[in-house]
């Protein structure tokens, strides 16, 4: 049991920086040893597994209980024991409104700006967002020279943190920015773009959509590439057209892949946050406040803040999120068993 | 060259343009534009001085007015190349501007004032890049420490996420116990809840925990990630039992074989997993942004929002400090980029 395993016994580097961890580790085994004798290996499985569940327990499982506690009581203390019980009252002053449609109606105007915005949100980038990623995946899988090179391009950006990216587009979209600069090559003025509620809404679009098409299409393009290439060439050998062979055997091969893209950016569209934070910090007014910026503020930021109200208006985003995760695991099963047929 | 070419534009069919082959490099190259053209603008802005990034329309690369000093003022002057009125040119220091009349000298004879009309002037440019935009920030703001917050965060995370959830996933795929398959659904489950549905009452679970303002208030609730688990019990899934039965007759103890067996074995699937941990971390900002509020405890994403908000005129250190916060996401993407795209096309996972 000593040399750890063939091609891993150590040396030079990996092995100074590896001897104080296997010490350590050494160190571990003799009371482990002791546990394993009284409890027996299932008693191990249960210590393997423990910190991770505590961890997990204490600040996943916990607050999610906790939540619905919070989202019935009222008042601005932190600590559950110090607020009063209200029952359903914040859900009921969130649904406080003469008319739905119109935020202004309602007593929680601004939750009902932040559901509105983040609804239209949703169904513009949603549906941007696939086509973009699909036409790239689709680009992609041709037989290009270098492709890994274009496929890293398009998926440099997922990785940047949001706040930069956020910051990359803020200095781009100013007064003075590159935007402006091309379009002055044009005959146009400068333009405060995020300063114009629409513009700056649809650069919260834009800008989301740049930072995380590439994730999507590597999905979209490793469903692409399991595509068996045999059932093109009969097609070809068959006369078909390349639209045809598009529409009969791209699309529904890809399907299940697409249902389960178009589920994931959908929960990542509903919980939009940083980038939008830190390009617009959701104004001018209100016009890029989405709900989890109104859940933040509600929590925490502003003076008179209200973890009750933002734990209900919480809730109600996390209900539409399971249904949108179930959806998704209900699809990638079913997805995986058509790989399986197949 | 002709074959490069030839390679490069390769086209479907291999005679004629198909219009496929024209959206093809289009959307390519509009792509590389797109995508790298704003991160290039952002580091090759960072270079430029206050004074330069005032300007529109803006120059690609970082330019400066000369400056030249003058007997008798204090500050240095900017040089301009002016046509006076005689047609002859001349180069000259601006000394005050009054409306559209620009009071200049010449440097070598300072004692006469020239009167000159502002569109009679162009300034004289030269290249330079303003390296201060990244030293200051190291001295006068509290970048280092921001940096080190972040550092820290990043390596603690990663490092408990790597052993925390390889032990979970170790009991999960070779242990058999009863209430596997609840701890495995539990798991799973978490996916459902993202930080933006719990974030108020895990707040007050951290600060009753005594971490609010702590770093560790940042760590310890990220590291019990469902996507680590998830993806090291599959790769341990193909780890053969018989290697575990084996080590178990010469009286390997249970620890010994997670650590001496299993965990060098899933070094792949350890370091995909790593990789992305160091990714989130060091990116993570709305989870700092509410735990932390005190300035010294931040780490460089929300240091970097805060500034922008108080700083706005201060363009040129806000844009080097976002390069910086940059560089190991850029490295890991240099270095790593085929595991990662590999890793997200295998599981899925960001």
């Amino acid at each position: 049991m000593n040399a750890d395993v063939p091609g891993k016994t150590g040396s030079g580097i990996g092995e100074v920086v590896l001897a104080p961890v296997r010490f350590t580790m050494g160190l571990i085994d003799a009371p482990l040893r002791w546990l394993q004798r009284v409890t027996g290996i299932s008693g191990m499985a249960a210590f393997f597994l423990l910190p991770n569940m505590l961890i997990f327990g204490i600040f996943v499982l916990l607050p999610f209980f906790i939540n619905f506690a919070y989202s019935m009581t009222g008042g601005t203390a932190l600590f559950l024991p110090d607020r009063s019980f209200v029952g359903g009252d914040q859900y009921a002053r969130l649904f406080d409104c003469t008319n739905y449609l119109n935020a202004n109606s309602c007593a929680e105007d601004t939750f009902w700006t932040a559901v509105g915005n983040t609804g239209w949100f949703v169904i513009i980038q949603v549906t941007l967002m696939i086509a973009v990623s699909l036409v790239t995946a689709l680009i992609l899988n041709r037989e290009l020279a270098a492709r890994s090179f274009w496929r890293a391009v398009f998926f440099f950006p997922v990785l940047l943190s949001p706040v930069v990216v956020g910051l990359i587009w803020k200095w781009i979209l100013q007064r003075q920015g590159l935007m402006n600069f091309g379009l002055y090559g044009f005959g146009f003025d400068p333009y405060a773009w995020l300063n114009d509620r629409n513009w700056a809404f649809a650069a919260t679009i834009g800008v989301s959509i740049w930072a995380h098409m590439g994730f999507y299409t590597l999905i979209l393009l490793a469903g692409l590439q399991a595509i068996p290439k045999d059932l093109y060439e009969a097609a070809e050998m068959d006369g078909t057209r390349p639209t045809r062979a598009f529409l009969r055997i791209t699309m529904p091969l890809l399907a299940p892949n697409l249902l389960v893209v178009v589920v994931l950016v959908l929960i990542k569209a509903v919980q939009i946050f940083d980038e939008v934070y830190v390009l617009t910090g959701g104004g001018p007014g209100t016009s890029t406040l989405y709900l989890t910026q109104y859940i933040y503020e509600t929590g925490f930021a502003t003076q008179l803040r209200n973890p009750g109200l933002a734990a209900a208006a919480s809730i109600l985003m996390g209900v539409v999120l399971v249904v949108l995760t179930l959806m998704q695991l209900g699809l990638s099963r079913s997805s995986e068993k058509k790989g399986a047929r197949k | 060259m002709s074959r490069v070419a030839e390679f490069i534009l390769r086209r479907k069919g291999g005679k004629r343009w198909h219009w496929t082959d024209i959206v093809t490099w289009v959307w390519l190259v509009g792509g590389l534009f797109v995508m790298f053209g704003p991160a290039v603008w952002l580091v090759g802005s960072s270079f430029k001085s206050p004074a330069a990034l005032a300007e529109f329309p803006p120059t690609i690369l970082p330019y400066v007015t000369q400056k030249v000093t003058v007997e008798g003022y204090d500050k240095p002057l900017d040089l301009y190349n002016v046509t006076l009125p005689d047609g002859s040119k001349a180069t000259l220091a601006e000394v005050r501007r009054i409306g559209i009349v620009s009071q200049m000298i010449d440097p070598q004879k300072p004692g006469e004032i020239v009167k000159v009309n502002i569109s009679q002037r162009t300034p004289v440019r030269e290249m330079s890049f303003a390296s201060e935009n990244y030293t200051e920030p190291f001295t006068h703001f509290d970048f280092v420490r921001y940096l080190w917050n972040s550092v820290f965060v990043t390596v603690t995370a990663t490092l408990i996420t790597l052993v925390v959830n390889s032990m979970a996933a170790f009991a999960l795929s070779k242990y058999e116990f009863r209430g596997r398959t609840f701890a495995m659904l539990l798991i799973l489950a978490t996916l459902m809840v993202p930080l933006s549905v719990i974030m108020v009452p895990l707040y007050s679970i951290v600060s009753a925990l005594g971490l609010f303002n702590n770093l560790w208030g940042v760590i310890l609730p990220t590291v019990a990630t469902p996507t680590g688990v998830f993806i090291l019990r599959q790769y341990m899934l193909t780890i053969p039992d018989e290697l575990i039965d084996a080590a178990r007759m010469d009286k390997a103890s249970e620890w010994q074989i997670y650590w001496r067996i299993i965990l060098p074995l899933t070094a792949p699937a350890l370091a995909v997993l790593a990789i992305f941990s160091v990714v989130w971390r060091w990116n993570d900002f709305l989870w700092p942004l509410i735990v932390l509020s005190r300035k010294e405890l931040y780490t460089l994403q929300v240091g970097l929002s805060i500034y922008s908000g108080e700083l706005n005129v201060q363009w040129h250190f806000i844009l080097a400090m976002t390069v910086v916060t940059m560089i190991p996401v850029v490295l890991v993407f240099i270095f790593l980029q085929r595991f990662i795209t590999t890793g997200i096309a295998g599981t899925g996972l960001k």
